[in-house]
C-alpha cells in the first residue's frame, strides 16, 4: 500500500520532474528551499494542477494517467489535504468546518456533526466548536486544519508547510502535536517543508528536491551524513566539495588537489567540518596536508562557536572559538592560510 | 496640538459642490406639503404605482440574479477570446441613454422587432407597454451593475478556499453554493442593492419600451413625472419616498459593505 507519482510538468519557472514513493507506515518529508516545486508537486498528487506526463497511483489504483488519459478529480479522491495557511473556511464555524468532508461525502448532518465533535475533541478544541477560525490563534486554526482533513477518514495525507504560519514560540508545541497525529495516523503522510529541523522532527525519510529535481533520499542521519548538493551542506552546516577521486586525493573542478585518506577512483563528494578547519595568520608548518590561503569574508558569532567564511583557491568555511579569533586577531577582510588533515575529509561516491 | 491647515483655494469648491446637491434635496422637504402627505400617499394611483415599482424592480433584480451572476462567473474564469468585447457590450447600458436602451429593447423585442416579430407571430408573446416589458427594461439597464460587482468579488476572492473545498470532496456544484458563493456574499448583495435601486429609479427606458399605463407599466418615477403636471403636490411627496429609499439603501450598504473609506 503507497503512493506512486511520476510527474513531469512546466509551470512558469519551474520545470518538475520528480518520481516519489511513499509507503504505509512511513512519514516522509518533501525537503528543498522556497521555489523548488515542492507545493507544485503535492497539488499535482492532489489533482489540483495538470501535468503534462507522468502518473499518480494510490494502493495500486490509477488517480491519474496521463499515457491512459486517465483522471479522477479531486473532489473523489481519498486525500486529506493541510494547506499552508490552513484555508478555513472564514463563513462555517469550526465545527462546520471540519464537518465539511463528511457532509460532501454524503454522510448526515448529524452523523458528521458527531464525528467532527470527535475530531475536534482529539485535536483539544472541543469548546471551540462554536467560534469562527478569526477568533482562534495560529496553533488553534493548524489543529483545526488538521481535523478538517483527517475528519473523513483519507488514505493519504498531505500537508503543505504545516507549521509555516506559526511564530516560533508556538512552533515547538503544535510540532509536538502535530507529530503525535501523524504517528496515529493510519495511512499514508507526505509533509512538505522548507525547514529542515521541521522535517528531521516529523518524518521517517526526507526527500529532498531543488529546482523541480531529486536530490537525495534517505533518512535524516543518511542526508546529514552524506549530503549531495550545496543546499543539504548548508542546512547541515558542512563543506562541500565535489572532484575526481585518485587513490588518497580529489581533484576539484577548479584543478586544486585535496589530499583525502579514503579516497579511491571516481567522482566523489568530500566533506570537510567547519571544525577541522584551522585558521593560521602565517603559513602553517607542520603535518597538515591541505593547506590554502584565502580572505576571511564573513565572521559569524553563532552560540559559542565563530564561523568563518574564507574564500580563496578552495572557499571553506571554518568554525573557531571566540578566543581563538581573539588570538588570531583577524578581523573581515584579513588575509589568512587555512589548512585540514586529510583524515578529516570525508569521501562518498557522487 | 497643531492642526494642518486647510487650503482655502479646496475649501470653497468643495462647499459649493457640497451645496449643489444639498440645496435640491431641502428644497424638496421645505417645499413638500407635509399637510396632504397621506392623502397623496394613500391615493390609489400612488399605491398602485408604488407597488408596480417594487413588483418590477425586486423581479428585476431577481432576474439579475438569475442570468447575472452566471455572466460573471464566466468573465471572471473563463478565458476565452472576445471576453473583454462582450464584457463591454453587456455593461453598456450603464453608460448608455436610457432611452436609447429603450429604442434598442424596441427594435429587438417589438411587435416588429427582430426577435418580436418572431415570438408575436409564432407563440402570441408581445413585451412592449406591458408590466413584464417594465421589468425587461429595468432589467437591461440595471443588470450590469450586479454583473460587475459580482465580478469583481468573484476575482478578488482566494480561490483556493474552493481547492480546499474539493479536497474535502466537494463537488463543484457545492464548491459553488457552500463555498463561492458565502465567500463573494458582500459583493452578491452590494450588486443586488444597487440593481434594484438602478430598476426602482428606472425612467427612460420604461417609458420608451413600456409606455405609461397607470396600473400596468406607470412605475413611480413615471407618476412622479406626469403628476409634475396635474398635481405638483403629490410629485414631491412621491419624490421624497424615492428619496428616502435610496437614502435607506446608500446608508446601509456604506455601513454594511462598502468600505468608502
Amino acid at each position: 500500500m503507497s503512493l506512486d507519482a511520476s510527474i513531469r510538468l512546466t509551470l512558469g519557472p519551474l520545470e518538475l520532474d520528480m518520481a516519489i514513493t511513499v509507503d504505509e507506515g512511513e512519514v516522509v518529508a518533501l525537503l528543498g528551499p522556497n521555489g523548488a516545486g515542492k507545493t507544485t508537486l503535492l497539488r499535482a498528487v492532489a489533482g489540483l494542477v495538470p501535468f503534462s506526463s507522468g502518473y499518480v497511483r494510490l494502493d495500486g489504483k490509477v488517480l491519474e494517467d496521463t499515457a491512459t488519459h486517465e483522471y479522477v478529480p479531486t473532489e473523489r479522491r481519498s486525500i486529506g489535504f493541510v494547506f499552508q495557511d490552513y484555508l478555513l473556511f472564514p463563513h462555517l464555524n469550526v465545527l462546520d468546518n471540519v464537518a465539511f468532508g463528511l457532509r460532501s461525502r454524503g454522510v448526515s448532518r448529524q452523523d458528521a456533526s458527531r464525528k467532527a465533535v470527535y475530531w475536534l475533541d482529539r485535536v483539544g478544541l472541543k469548546s471551540y466548536a462554536g467560534s469562527k477560525p478569526a477568533e482562534l490563534s495560529g496553533g488553534q486554526r493548524q489543529r483545526v486544519a488538521l481535523a478538517r482533513a483527517l475528519a473523513p477518514d483519507p488514505r493519504l495525507l498531505l500537508l503543505d508547510e504545516p507549521l509555516a504560519a506559526l511564530d516560533v514560540t508556538t512552533r515547538a508545541e503544535v510540532r509536538r502535536d502535530l507529530k503525535r497525529h501523524l504517528d496515529s495516523f493510519e495511512g499514508i503522510r507526505l509533509v512538505v517543508t522548507h525547514d529542515p529541523l521541521e522535517a528531521v522532527a516529523l518524518a521517517d525519510r526526507l526527500v529532498v528536491m531543488e529546482n523541480g529535481h531529486l536530490v537525495q533520499t534517505g533518512t535524516a542521519a543518511e542526508v546529514t551524513e552524506h549530503p549531495r548538493s550545496q543546499y543539504v551542506a548548508d542546512l547541515v552546516g558542512v563543506n562541500l566539495l565535489r572532484g575526481n577521486a585518485d587513490h588518497g586525493s580529489v581533484r576539484l573542478a577548479g584543478g586544486q588537489v585535496v589530499a583525502a585518506a579514503g579516497a579511491e577512483l571516481g567522482e566523489v563528494f568530500a566533506v570537510v567540518h567547519p571544525r577541522a578547519v584551522a585558521i593560521h595568520r602565517t603559513h602553517p608548518e607542520g603535518s597538515p596536508r591541505n593547506v590554502w590561503s584565502g580572505r576571511a569574508t564573513n565572521i559569524e558569532l553563532l552560540g559559542n562557536r565563530v564561523r568563518v567564511r574564507i574564500d580563496g583557491e578552495v572557499p571553506l568555511v571554518a568554525e573557531v572559538t571566540p578566543a581563538a579569533l581573539k588570538e588570531l586577531n583577524l578581523v573581515e577582510g584579513g588575509e589568512v592560510w587555512l589548512s585540514f588533515k586529510s583524515t578529516d575529509v570525508s569521501v562518498y561516491p557522487a | 496640538m497643531r492642526r494642518e491647515g486647510v487650503p482655502i483655494i479646496v475649501v470653497v469648491p468643495a462647499a459649493i459642490g457640497a451645496a449643489f446637491f444639498i440645496v435640491p434635496l431641502v428644497g424638496l422637504i421645505v417645499r413638500s406639503p407635509w399637510g396632504d402627505a397621506v392623502k397623496a400617499l394613500t391615493a390609489p394611483e400612488t399605491l398602485e404605482a408604488l407597488k408596480l415599482s417594487l413588483i418590477a424592480s425586486l423581479s428585476a433584480t431577481a432576474v439579475a440574479l438569475l442570468l447575472g451572476v452566471p455572466m460573471a462567473w464566466v468573465y471572471a474564469r473563463v478565458a476565452f477570446p472576445g471576453r473583454n468585447l462582450l464584457r463591454a457590450l453587456t455593461t453598456l447600458p450603464m453608460v448608455l441613454p436610457p432611452v436609447v436602451g429603450g429604442i434598442a429593447l424596441l427594435l429587438a423585442f417589438g411587435r416588429r422587432g427582430l426577435l418580436g416579430a418572431w415570438l408575436a407571430s409564432t407563440l402570441g408573446i408581445t413585451f412592449p407597454f406591458t408590466t413584464v416589458g417594465v421589468v425587461m427594461a429595468e432589467t437591461f439597464v440595471a443588470m450590469p451593475f450586479l454583473i460587475l460587482t459580482v465580478e469583481a468579488g468573484l476575482r478578488s476572492m482566494d480561490r483556493r478556499y474552493e481547492e480546499a473545498a474539493r479536497a474535502l470532496g466537494a463537488s463543484r456544484w457545492s464548491v459553488f453554493t457552500r463555498v463561492t458563493l458565502p465567500l463573494i456574499g458582500p459583493s452578491l448583495f452590494a450588486g443586488s442593492v444597487l440593481c434594484w435601486a438602478r430598476a426602482l429609479g428606472e425612467f427612460g427606458a420604461t417609458i420608451t419600451f413600456a409606455g405609461n399605463f397607470p396600473g400596468v407599466t406607470q412605475t413611480m418615477p413615471l407618476a412622479v413625472y406626469l403628476l409634475l403636471e396635474t398635481n405638483q403636490e403629490a410629485s414631491f411627496i412621491l419624490s421624497l419616498v424615492l428619496l428616502l429609499i435610496s437614502l435607506i439603501v446608500l446608508v446601509g450598504l456604506r455601513d454594511r459593505w462598502l468600505r468608502f473609506a
